[in-house]
């Protein structure tokens, strides 16, 4: 393999493993600012146990989000030289603002927070954590204008050999970002109400039906009640997320229609022209995946996914590889954006074949989809058998689902991003700038492929450490609550939090 | 463009960089030596548990009294990377695929490191924090002995050629290669820049603590002190002498002037900090030691600057300040939102410092040597 298609892996190892992180802090850190609220308001101690519950998990995954962005943020300049040197002038910005603008504001406030119990007043205690929150927010926005950009590089004209900014506000207003934004923030709403959910589910039916002593049931009884609304919480987070999920993704089909039609039909198996388009909900394609073999197919879904209108004609792969081939870029619509234009004459000296891997565009879609509307029922399910006083039982069909919900939405959230960026290959700045130019001319294959080595190694040894840490803090269940003496002269109390 | 620029390393050549461009070079510099300033005690203590952390309980005191501020010091390091990539895109392709290997080993040090501060204390077992306290310690000192190395082989220079393999266009790259970076000035980087973080962490001990641990460091300057003042001396009039800044074609007497105030302002900095340490002048010291590395990185930055740190092969192609940048758009668009930025950052990070100003002993630790699973309530 050459340094090029390493360098690929690279970063769609660390990127997919950065990514399993982040919807987490994501979705976590705005759930744990609400029970912290709640306990505000009300004073009722159940919601500081829950807070600080959930605190554990949620600093144990922010620890692993933060070392691997790191990676990130320097392996443009690493693996991507060219690609770092023909977009800085319009990438950097999104890039250098994420971390002045966001991670300033995250890194310093969990700071504060983790340490300030005790520490700060009550609510400015609480605004740390709403501060963090948005933070996390604001850096998935400037990221996820950036990746937007590449997928459709609005706002810029090539000169002096490179992409340069003409119009900044076409980031922000590009549609691509106005439906990733949505999207990805909605699916991360989705993975931390599975998290919530999952976690007090489990606790729920679990402590439920213990046997206990009768020293213990008035406890018990109590955490139940507890880990009854946690999951409740959890639940309605995770089904209203997952609708403005679905919406969100209808609405990125229709954009993705537009502005990528080869992505579109590379993710349905669509090879002709069609118009009223069957959606397939399986397929089997030639190994190469230039001919469809087999599928089964629902009639005119993909025509309504893509334009609302069960007639309407999708373009195949054929035919938008026949014009990419004869004509250079253009959408069905006719129109290219300025940077197209202006690079279309240096484009035909690097040759590309415009055709993205079908069985990867099609698969990582179905993964995608279902495994959210498996996590949405699950989430129904939950809301359904927990209302009023009802507790599910204990049985180990329960238990898997439980237990399998945080997983749902966040394997959900890799095979979309597998979708967002296999789907546009060969490109790397889509219809100008093609990937395999990208690449770092300077590093070996060798070397290259040393250092996947050694990140998929630490990476994997962090994993094992997370899991365990997860598991071991999910066992131990909910804080105990022990009073303490207000004292007037906390200055020689002990710290409340160390690590 | 830039044919007229007669590029040998005795003649001055004119540069034509515009003000912003020099306000961008300036600011990259000013967050260089904030990331070294701050990060750099962090370092400095972590470097130091195997030292003055032999007793688990005095090492806890070493680890909390960064843990709360080191993730708000590192994200200096990542918007200095973000503002080389958004104002001289030339500079951070060049520069970070050149430094492959080293940057992956700073990576590999950033990340043992953030692992080590979140995960220790959650696991009852002595073998388990020991074992994270190492990975702390071995993190910190990778990534301070290789940003060692890389700054003193910009003082030195990197030469870069247009590379004509690539698929588009042809790119001034590195062509001096893994090996050429551990010559003998970039050793002594890297060994300056450990022993300079080293006391500048003892030095925040000593205001950041007090009982045995603040003690024990205070012992440990008396003898360290010394040392690191004289491989800063030795690093700075070796980089004076050897790479002066005559070399640096564009900026001429100002910069030879310039590099010499800051490097011995750098060593009399560092000097009057150990001194100061001497009289139990706590803060007085760890400003001292503070501005010697601020002063040794901004006499880094005098020297490269306009070439980046770079000797370009090709004098009509040179990679520079100006052949790097951004378009005056990006620029200004970026100046306006540090203007609005920087201030309230700065604000904040005191801000955070103050809240938790209080200083820490082995008796401010909770009892237990983990976190436990209670809160609490006021009666
Ligand atoms: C919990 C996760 C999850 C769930 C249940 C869904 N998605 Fe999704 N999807 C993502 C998580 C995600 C994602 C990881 O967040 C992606 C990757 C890039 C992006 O913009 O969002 C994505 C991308 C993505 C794209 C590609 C956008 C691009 O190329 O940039 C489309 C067309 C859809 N989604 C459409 C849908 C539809 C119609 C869904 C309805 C069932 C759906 N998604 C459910
Ligand atoms: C965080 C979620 C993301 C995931 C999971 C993800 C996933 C991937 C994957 C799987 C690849 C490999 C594609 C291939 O084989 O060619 C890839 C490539 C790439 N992605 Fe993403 N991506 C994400 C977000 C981003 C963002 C936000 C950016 C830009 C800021 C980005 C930039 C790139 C680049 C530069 C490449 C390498 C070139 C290429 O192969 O196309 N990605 N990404
Ligand atoms: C959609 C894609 C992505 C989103 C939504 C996202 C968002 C986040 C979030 C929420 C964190 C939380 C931890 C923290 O800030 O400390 C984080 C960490 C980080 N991410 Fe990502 N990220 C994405 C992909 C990337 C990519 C492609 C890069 C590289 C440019 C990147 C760079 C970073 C960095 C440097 C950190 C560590 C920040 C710190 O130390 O505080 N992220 N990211």
């Amino acid at each position: 393999m050459d340094a090029q298609v390493l360098a690929r892996w690279q970063f769609g190892i660390t990127t997919v493993y950065h990514f399993f992180f982040v919807p987490v802090t994501i979705g976590l850190s705005f759930l744990v600012a609400i029970m912290q609220t709640v306990w505000v308001r009300t004073n009722n101690a159940e919601w500081l146990r829950l807070t600080k519950f959930f605190m554990k998990l949620f600093l144990i995954n922010f620890a692993a989000g933060l070392v691997t962005g790191i990676v990130q943020e320097f392996q443009f300049g690493m693996n991507w030289s060219e690609y770092s040197r023909f977009v800085g002038d319009i990438f950097g910005a999104p890039l250098a603002l994420e971390a002045l603008i966001a991670f300033f504001l995250e890194s310093t406030f969990i700071g504060l927070w983790i340490f300030g119990w005790g520490r700060l007043s009550k609510g400015l205690h609480l605004a740390t954590i709403w501060l963090v929150a948005a933070g996390t927010v604001i850096s998935a926005l400037w990221i996820l204008a950036a990746n937007s950009w590449m997928q459709n590089p609005v706002g810029a004209v090539y000169r002096n050999g490179r992409a340069e900014l003409t119009d900044f506000m076409a980031l922000p207003t590009n549609p691509f970002f106005l439906g990733t934004a949505s999207h990805v923030i909605a699916a991360s709403f989705m993975t931390g109400g599975g998290l919530l959910c999952g976690v007090a589910g489990w606790w729920l039916i679990k402590s439920h039906h213990r046997p206990t002593s009768e020293a213990f049931e008035a406890a018990d009884s109590k955490d139940v009640k507890t880990w009854r609304r946690a999951t409740r919480l959890g639940a309605w987070v995770l089904i209203a997320a997952s609708l403005a999920t679905f919406g969100s993704g209808h609405w990125q089909g229709q954009i993705e229609a537009k502005y990528q039609p080869m992505k579109l039909a590379a993710s349905e198996g669509l090879y002709e022209t069609t118009s009223g388009a069957p959606f397939s909900i399986v397929a089997v394609f030639t190994s190469d995946g230039t001919k469809k073999v087999w599928s089964l197919d629902v009639p005119y879904v993909l025509s309504i996914l893509a334009h609302n209108d069960p007639n309407a004609t999708v373009y195949g792969i054929q035919d938008l590889r026949d014009v990419y081939l004869e004509k250079g870029y253009i959408n069905p619509d006719g129109s290219v954006n300025e940077l197209q234009k202006s690079f279309a004459q240096q484009l035909r000296a690097l040759p590309v074949e415009p055709v993205p891997n079908v069985w990867v565009s099609f698969y990582s879609f179905r993964v995608m989809m279902g495994l959210g509307v498996l996590a949405f029922l699950i989430g129904l399910l939950v809301l359904v058998s927990t209302r009023g006083e009802r507790v599910p039982r204990d049985t180990r069909l329960w238990r898997v689902a439980l237990v399998g919900l945080p997983f749902l939405p966040l394997l959900g959230n890799s095979a979309g991003w597998i979708l967002a960026e296999m789907g546009r290959q060969p490109w790397i700045v889509y219809g100008v700038l093609p990937t395999w130019t990208a690449a770092s001319p300077g590093n070996s294959a060798g070397v290259v492929l040393a250092t996947m080595v050694l990140y998929t190694l630490l990476y994997g040894v962090i994993a094992v450490v997370v899991l365990f840490l997860f598991n071991k803090t999910v066992k131990e269940g909910l804080p105990e609550v022990v009073t303490v003496e207000p004292s007037d002269d906390d200055s020689d109390a002990p710290v409340s939090f160390a690590y | 463009m830039f044919t007229d620029i007669a590029l040998t390393s005795l003649q001055t050549a004119t540069l034509g960089a515009t003000p912003l461009q020099v306000v961008w070079f300036l600011l990259i510099a000013v967050l260089w030596c904030g990331f070294f300033f701050l990060e750099g005690f962090d370092f400095g203590v972590a470097m130091l548990y195997p030292v003055l952390g032999r007793d688990p309980k005095r090492r806890r005191v070493l680890i909390n009294s960064i843990g709360a501020t080191w993730d708000g010091n590192e994200v200096w390091l990542i918007t200095a990377g973000g503002a080389m990539f958004a104002a001289f895109p030339g500079w951070y392709s060049t520069l970070f695929s050149a430094l492959y290997l080293p940057l992956f080993l700073v990576l590999v040090g950033l990340i043992l490191r953030g692992i080590s501060f979140e995960y220790r204390a959650k696991h009852p077992s002595t073998r388990w924090r020991d074992t994270f306290d190492t990975i702390g310690t071995v993190g910190s000192f990778i990534v301070t002995l290789v940003l060692g190395i890389g700054f003193a082989n910009f003082v030195r220079g990197l030469p870069v050629a247009p590379d004509t393999s690539a698929a588009y266009g042809d790119p001034n790259l590195f062509t001096g290669g893994f090996w050429s970076l551990f010559n003998f000035y970039g050793l002594l980087g890297g060994v300056t820049f450990v022993l300079l973080f080293i006391t500048h962490g003892a030095m925040f001990l000593g205001i950041k603590t007090y009982g045995e641990v603040h003690d024990d460091a205070m012992s440990l300057l008396k003898k360290l002190g010394p040392v690191t003042v004289v491989v800063v001396a030795a690093f700075v009039l070796l980089g004076n002498i050897v790479y002066p800044a005559s070399e640096n074609p564009y900026a001429g007497t100002l910069a030879s002037v310039l590099m010499w105030l800051t490097g011995l302002l750098a060593i009399a900095a560092v000097a009057f900090g150990v001194l100061a340490q001497l009289r139990g002048r706590n803060v007085l010291a760890f400003s001292g030691t503070g501005l010697s590395v601020i002063a040794m990185v901004a006499m880094i930055f005098v020297k490269i600057y306009g070439t980046l740190g770079f000797v370009s092969a090709d004098p009509n192609r040179p990679l520079n300040m100006v052949t790097a940048s951004s378009s005056p758009m990006t620029l200004q668009l970026m100046t306006v939102f540090a203007v609005i930025m920087v201030p309230i950052v700065l604000a904040y990070q005191v801000w955070s410092y103050w809240v938790l100003r209080k200083r820490l002993s082995v008796k401010d630790l909770p009892q237990q040597p983990i976190e436990e699973n209670v809160v609490e309530v006021q009666a």
